[in-house]
C-alpha cells in the first residue's frame, strides 16, 4: 500500500515550515520561492491551503515528457524527474491539470514533488498535522484524482 | 493480432508500448524510416546548443527496452498500403501484412516555393539530420538567417542565439508567432528578442535566395538583401501521407480519424501530427501537431487497436515556449470563442501578460507570458469545463486570480 501526503487545510496557520523545509531537502536552502508544495491564501489570510502534486495515476507529466525524465518510484508512488534525463522544455508543466510540476529558472529543469523518497519533510516540519503522510486510500486526494480524471482527453482504460 | 505501425516517433512508441500492455499475445512491428533509434523531435534544440548529446534525444533509454518488450523496430520505409490484402510495402523490397494498421508518420518540413531554396546552407531544422547540419553551420559569429517565426521557429531561435550566431529572423506573419500568440504577446516577445540582439523581421517576405561570395543572398520584398552563411527554413511542415495514396483513406490536413482514432478505412488508425482528429475545444477536426497530442492519440489508438473501446474527448491545442528566457504557454481558444468574454493583464516593462477567454461562465482558453509556476491549471480548468460561478466576475477584473479560482472551485466541486 502507498502512501500518500494527507493535507487538512483546516489546520494549517500558513506558518510556512513545510516550504522551508521542502526547500532545504531538495536545494539545500531555506527559501520557500524553491519549494515544491505552496501554501496559498485566501481571504486575506484568514484560509490557507498547502498544495502539492498528488502523483496522480494519470500521471499526466510522465507521459507527456518527451525524453523519459519522469519516472514511477515503485515503493512509493511518486513521480520523480531526473534531473540529468530532462531537458527543460516544459511540456509537462501544461500538460499536468493540476499546475504541480514547474519550471525552475536557476536550473532549466523542472521540480515536482517526489515524497522526498518516503519520508516527506513537509509533512515532518508541520507543527499542526495539517500535512500528515499516510495509507493512501485515507486521503482527500482521492477526491482530486476523481477530478483529474474529468480532465477529458485522457484514456479510461 | 499482427500490429503494424508505420512511423517511429512519439505517436508510435507509445502506442507500441500500449498495445504489448493492453494486447499481450499480439505482434507488434514498427517502421521507421529514420537511422536513429527512437527519438523525441522535440529534444533538438537542447542537442543544438549542447546541454544533451544524441542518447539524450532518445525516447527511451535502455538500449534492451524494445526487445524486453518484444516489440519489433525495423528500419524501413513504407512506400504503399494495399487496405483490401492489408499489407504495408516496404522500400526494402519486402511486405508486412497486418490486421491493425497505425499511421504515425508525422510529418515533413517544407519551405517556400522561391528561388534558391535548394542552395546548399539552406536547411530544415525538423530532424536530427537536419540539426546535425544546422550545428555545423551555426557558428559562433556566423550569419543566420532564420525564415518563420512560428512555434518551431521560435524554439530553434533560442537554440541559435544560444549557439551565438548573429541572428535574423524573418515572419511574414504581422507578429512573431501569430498562430499561438496576439498582438500583445506577439509585440512583447518580439521586443524581448531585439533587446537580447536578435534582428526581427514581421510582415517580411523573402523573395528569393542567391549564392553569393560563398555564402547566400536573401533579397527580401522590401528592396532590403541580406549576406548570410545559412538560412534554417521553419516555414511550416506537411503531414507524410504519400504512401496512402491508392487507398480510401480519407485526408485532408492529415489522416482524418473519428474519436477512437480509426480512419474512414476500418483497422486503419492513425496518430499524432499526420492525424487529423478531434478538437476538445471546437469539436471539429484538427492537426494539432504537440507531443502531448502524440503521446494521447498513441495511447488511445492502441487501446482501441488492440479490442478496446476507449474513446478520445478531442485534443487540446497547448504550446509553451521559452525565448531566451521568456517563458510563453497558449491554451486552447486563446483568440476568444464566439459570445465570450476577455480578460487581460499586461505588464509590457516586466514582459508579463495574462489573457483568459471565457464562455458563459467556463474558462476556454489564455495565453500567458512570465508566467512558469502553476501554468498547469490553466489546462485543468479549461478541460474539465469547470464552471467558475463568483469567480468569472472577479477573473474578469484580475485574471491574476486564476490560480486562487482553480483551488477554490476544484476543491469545491471535489
Ligand atoms: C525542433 C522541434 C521542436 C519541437 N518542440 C516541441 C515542443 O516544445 N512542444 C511540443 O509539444 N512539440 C514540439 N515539437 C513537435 C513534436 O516533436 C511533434 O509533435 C512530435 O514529434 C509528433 O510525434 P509523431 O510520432 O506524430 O511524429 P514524428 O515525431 O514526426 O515521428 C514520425 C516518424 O515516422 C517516420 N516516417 C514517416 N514516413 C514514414 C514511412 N513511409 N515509413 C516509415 N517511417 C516513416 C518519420 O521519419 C518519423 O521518424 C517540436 C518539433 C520540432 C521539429
Amino acid at each position: 500500500m502507498h502512501k500518500s501526503l494527507l493535507i487538512d487545510p483546516e489546520k494549517c496557520t500558513s506558518c510556512l515550515q513545510c516550504e522551508m523545509a521542502c526547500s532545504f531537502e531538495h536545494e539545500g536552502v531555506f527559501n520557500p520561492a524553491k519549494s515544491r508544495i505552496k501554501i496559498f491564501e485566501f481571504e486575506h489570510g484568514r484560509r490557507a491551503i498547502p498544495y502539492t502534486c498528488t502523483q496522480c495515476a494519470e500521471a499526466w507529466c510522465l507521459y507527456a515528457c518527451p525524453v523519459e525524465a519522469i519516472s514511477l518510484n515503485m515503493e512509493t508512488g511518486a513521480k520523480e524527474v531526473a534531473e540529468d534525463v530532462c531537458v527543460g522544455c516544459k511540456v509537462c508543466t501544461i500538460a499536468c491539470p493540476f499546475g504541480t510540476i514547474n519550471y525552475n529558472q536557476d536550473t532549466g529543469k523542472v521540480i515536482k514533488c517526489d515524497l522526498c523518497g518516503g519520508d516527506p519533510q513537509c509533512a515532518a516540519a508541520c507543527p499542526t498535522g495539517a500535512i500528515t503522510y499516510v495509507d493512501a486510500d485515507w486521503t482527500g486526494y482521492d477526491r482530486m484524482r476523481e477530478w483529474a480524471q474529468k480532465t477529458h482527453s485522457q484514456p479510461s482504460a | 493480432m499482427k500490429h503494424v505501425i508505420i512511423g517511429a516517433g512519439p505517436a508510435g512508441i507509445i502506442a507500441a508500448e500500449t498495445l504489448r500492455r493492453a494486447d499481450p499475445r499480439s505482434t507488434v512491428t514498427v517502421v521507421g524510416d529514420e537511422p536513429e533509434p527512437p527519438y523525441s523531435r522535440m529534444a533538438i534544440p537542447y542537442l543544438l546548443t549542447g546541454s544533451i548529446g544524441d542518447a539524450g534525444t532518445h525516447l527511451r533509454r535502455g538500449a534492451d527496452h524494445f526487445a524486453k518488450l518484444a516489440v519489433d523496430i525495423r528500419r524501413d520505409r513504407a512506400t504503399g498500403v494495399d487496405v483490401g490484402d492489408r499489407r504495408v510495402a516496404l522500400a526494402g523490397g519486402g511486405h508486412l501484412d497486418y490486421d491493425r494498421l497505425l499511421i504515425a508518420s508525422g510529418s515533413h518540413a517544407v519551405r517556400p516555393p522561391i528561388a534558391g531554396m535548394d542552395l546548399q546552407g539552406v536547411e530544415n531544422c525538423w530532424t536530427l539530420a537536419d540539426a546535425r547540419r544546422v550545428a555545423a553551420g551555426a557558428r559562433a559569429g556566423a550569419r543566420v538567417v532564420l525564415m518563420g517565426a512560428g512555434f518551431i521557429g521560435c524554439i530553434v531561435l533560442e537554440a541559435l542565439a544560444k549557439r551565438g550566431v548573429e541572428l535574423t529572423v524573418i515572419e511574414m506573419g504581422e507578429r512573431m508567432l501569430p498562430r499561438m500568440m496576439d498582438d500583445v504577446g506577439g509585440e512583447m516577445i518580439k521586443r524581448w528578442c531585439e533587446s537580447k540582439g536578435v534582428r526581427v523581421l514581421t510582415g517580411a517576405r523573402v523573395g528569393a535566395v542567391s549564392a553569393a561570395d560563398g555564402g547566400l543572398e536573401l533579397a527580401l520584398d522590401s528592396g532590403e538583401s541580406l549576406r548570410a552563411e545559412l538560412v534554417v527554413c521553419a516555414t511550416g511542415v506537411s503531414p507524410n501521407v504519400d504512401f496512402l495514396a491508392d487507398t480510401a483513406v480519407r485526408i485532408e490536413d492529415g489522416v482524418l480519424v473519428d474519436e477512437y482514432l480509426c480512419s474512414s478505412v476500418a483497422d486503419v488508425y492513425a496518430a499524432g501530427d499526420v492525424a487529423q482528429g478531434p478538437d476538445f475545444s471546437t469539436g471539429e477536426r484538427r492537426v494539432h501537431a504537440i507531443q502531448p497530442t502524440a503521446s494521447e492519440h498513441g495511447r488511445i489508438a492502441a487501446l482501441n487497436m488492440a479490442g478496446g473501446r476507449t474513446r478520445f474527448r478531442g485534443s487540446l491545442s497547448m504550446n509553451v515556449l521559452n525565448t531566451l528566457g521568456l517563458v510563453s504557454s497558449s491554451f486552447g481558444l486563446w483568440m476568444g470563442a464566439e459570445g465570450g468574454e476577455t480578460a487581460r493583464a499586461a505588464d509590457a516593462e516586466r514582459f508579463r501578460y495574462l489573457r483568459l477567454e471565457f464562455q458563459a461562465d467556463r474558462l476556454v482558453g489564455a495565453l500567458a507570458l512570465g508566467l512558469t509556476q502553476h501554468v498547469g491549471v490553466i489546462r485543468g480548468l479549461i478541460q474539465t469545463r469547470v464552471r467558475l460561478g463568483q469567480w468569472k466576475p472577479q477573473l474578469l477584473r484580475d485574471p491574476l486570480l486564476v490560480m486562487d479560482a482553480y483551488l477554490d472551485c476544484t476543491r469545491r466541486r471535489a
